[in-house]
């Protein structure tokens, strides 16, 4: 009898515990956040896309159609004989000018920073200004160029062709540099100060000096981060038109044609893939195939974009590879 | 000043020399003292082991010893600290000669993400003492059998360590530490990232080593400073109220045994009686 009571109140304690685990909640502010997340997800993909489908649709035709013509062609007033080497060679030396000038002047600063400065009210001042600076609207950028290299450095650059102050290949380069220069110093940094401490103490402790430590244990660790992000600033500066336009860049054909890698062309007169497309978004529709010729140049840039990101992601998985 | 001079054929005498000094140090942070007045000797071919509630100054008092807070910019130390009879803290001591005669390991294992060969070759690779090629392979070897690691890896050295296990890692830190063939061994805490038997093994290791090394470790784990150690330095925390700070004393210092079963201060008795720590 007493056992059966027990027994009965056990079952009881049970069926009530069960009763109170079966929760019946809807979390309706949980679901309107999930939702909300997935709209933004959603139309970004979706404009982008958008944007993609129209591009291609426009100008995969007309490239294929031009093709090798099309990239090694001087700009032209007629759409079907239009070509954008001069603008591939402007932006080719851009980037150029971005990883001789920007990369190691900025990883160089970086390093500086997180490695050597003493923590004082001054090195926070410089960091705060950089941070500021990698947010200054590239028209600024523009005007810099402007006065530096197109104004001040004009008596340097070799007299080419024609007199045209400084509104060079060099002086564009040199801009685009100083641009990217604030985002490769924060994302370096970054990169830098992510370096777990355990893993310097591990050198300093093995009696590694500090230029040791940095070069054997700091650097590599964080090369797939500064690899990530100066590519991706160099894809950010191949994409500029505006602070090209402030320092005079071409909108129209350069003449004379010279290849690819002569530096002589440093000291002439330049146009840019962004400066182009520009230009030929501006050419009337209906004279002749314009549009089409427009979305040909933005595929290609996009082509060259692209492929900056994808290094960057080969050698961000190299490092990444060798540090585990 | 007189230069560090490499360690002369270590004396298993039954005097053993003095190889650290270490006379009234004081080491200041910006907004406190960590630790207040130190003075300690240490014995070649010994255990001394550190131990203490938290924030007693005694990790901070191992890092003293081959300079790592010189890594801290804002730390000061005061005092005098003598290796072998040389000041430690003389403005032409170099701190990267220091640290490869005396070498340390960590609380927490930290290979290199390199191969385990590699980890264990950095040290005397980058002093450019020993040639590439078959001295370095026997000194590889040596370094890791000192390590009782020798037979679990000599299969893939060429393999990244950080596929190893904890205590393998913190096994392989203590070859690399030791293939510089330094003369003391500072360990912070070696074990307190390990499991039992892997903290066994390391713990039979300290006393293999220390025939040929002088080893300071900082230990939470009074067992461990109990079962290892030859001596025992207890310290204390001083709080301030009206300052709100916090300072490492030495309470005292002795033989192991005689700590932990008379002690002369009553602090030492009530910490490792566990009634306060």
């Amino acid at each position: 009898m007493a056992l059966s009571t027990l027994n009965s109140g056990a079952e009881h304690a049970r069926e009530k515990i069960v009763r109170e685990l079966q929760g019946t909640r809807f979390d309706i502010s949980g679901f309107i956040f999930r939702f909300s997340l997935i709209f933004g997800l959603g139309s970004g993909v979706l404009i982008l896309g958008a944007v993609m489908w129209d591009v291609v649709g426009d100008g995969s035709g007309f490239l294929f159609d031009r093709g090798w013509e099309f990239l090694t062609g001087n700009a032209s007033s007629r759409a079907n004989s239009y070509g954008i080497f001069e603008g591939l060679r402007g932006t080719f030396w851009i980037g150029v000018f971005v990883v001789v000038f920007a990369f190691p002047l900025g990883v160089g600063a970086a390093i500086y920073l997180e490695e050597y400065a003493s923590d004082s009210r001054l090195t926070r001042f410089i960091e705060l200004n950089i941070r500021n600076l990698a947010g200054v609207p590239s028209v600024v950028y523009g005007v810099l160029g402007l006065a530096i290299f197109v104004r001040a450095l004009d008596g340097f650059y070799p007299n080419s062709i024609d007199r045209h102050l400084g509104s060079t290949t060099a002086a564009a380069g040199a801009t685009l540099a100083i641009l990217v220069l604030p985002i490769v110093i924060i994302t370096a940094s970054e990169a830098i100060r992510a370096v777990p401490q355990s893993l310097r103490e591990g050198g300093f402790g093995v009696g590694a000096t500090k230029w040791e430590v940095i070069r054997h244990h700091v650097l590599p660790y964080a090369a797939p981060g500064i690899f990530t992000g100066t590519l991706l600033s160099l894809a950010r500066a191949l994409g500029e038109a505006a602070p090209l336009i402030l320092i005079g860049g071409v909108l129209g054909s350069l003449g004379p044609k010279s290849s690819l890698l002569e530096l002589e062309q440093l000291g002439e007169r330049f146009t840019a893939m962004p400066l182009m497309i520009t230009q030929l978004a501006k050419k009337p529709a209906f004279i002749g195939d314009w549009n089409s010729a427009t979305a040909a140049a933005i595929l290609v840039l996009l082509v060259v974009v692209i492929a900056a990101n994808l290094i960057a992601i080969c050698l961000r998985n190299h490092y990444e590879r060798k540090r585990s | 000043m007189e230069p560090l001079t490499q360690p002369n054929e270590k004396t298993i005498a039954t005097t053993r020399p003095k190889i650290f000094e270490v006379t009234n140090l004081n080491v200041y942070y910006p907004d406190f003292r960590a630790i207040r007045d130190v003075s300690l000797n240490v014995a070649a071919n010994e255990i001394t082991a550190f131990i203490g509630p938290s924030g007693c100054g005694k990790t901070t008092m191992l890092r003293s010893f081959n300079r790592m807070n010189d890594l801290i910019p804002t730390a000061k130390i005061t005092g005098t600290l003598l290796y072998r009879g040389a000041d430690l803290y003389n403005k032409t001591v170099d701190p990267v000669e220091v640290r490869r005669r005396i070498g340390m390991v960590f609380q927490k294992p930290n290979p290199f993400p390199k191969s385990i060969y590699d980890n264990v070759a950095y040290g005397p690779r980058i002093s450019g003492k020993v040639k590439k090629g078959t001295e370095m392979d026997d000194l590889v070897e040596s370094s890791l059998r000192k390590a009782a690691l020798w037979e679990e890896v000599k299969d893939r050295l060429k393999s990244s360590a950080l596929g190893m296990s904890g205590g393998q890692q913190q096994r392989l830190c203590i070859a690399r530490a030791i293939a510089t063939n330094p003369d003391v061994v500072l360990m912070d805490e070696p074990c307190s990232a390990l499991d039992p038997i892997a903290t066994g093994k390391i713990e039979e290791l300290m006393t293999q080593l220390k025939k040929e090394y002088t080893i300071l470790i900082v230990t939470h784990n009074m067992q461990q400073a109990a079962r290892v150690s030859d001596r025992t330095a207890f310290f204390s925390v001083e709080v301030e109220e009206e300052h709100d700070s916090r300072t490492g004393v030495l309470v005292e210092e002795g033989p192991t045994e005689k700590i932990f079963s008379n002690p002369n201060d009553q602090r030492t008795e009530n910490y490792i009686t566990g009634r306060f720590g």
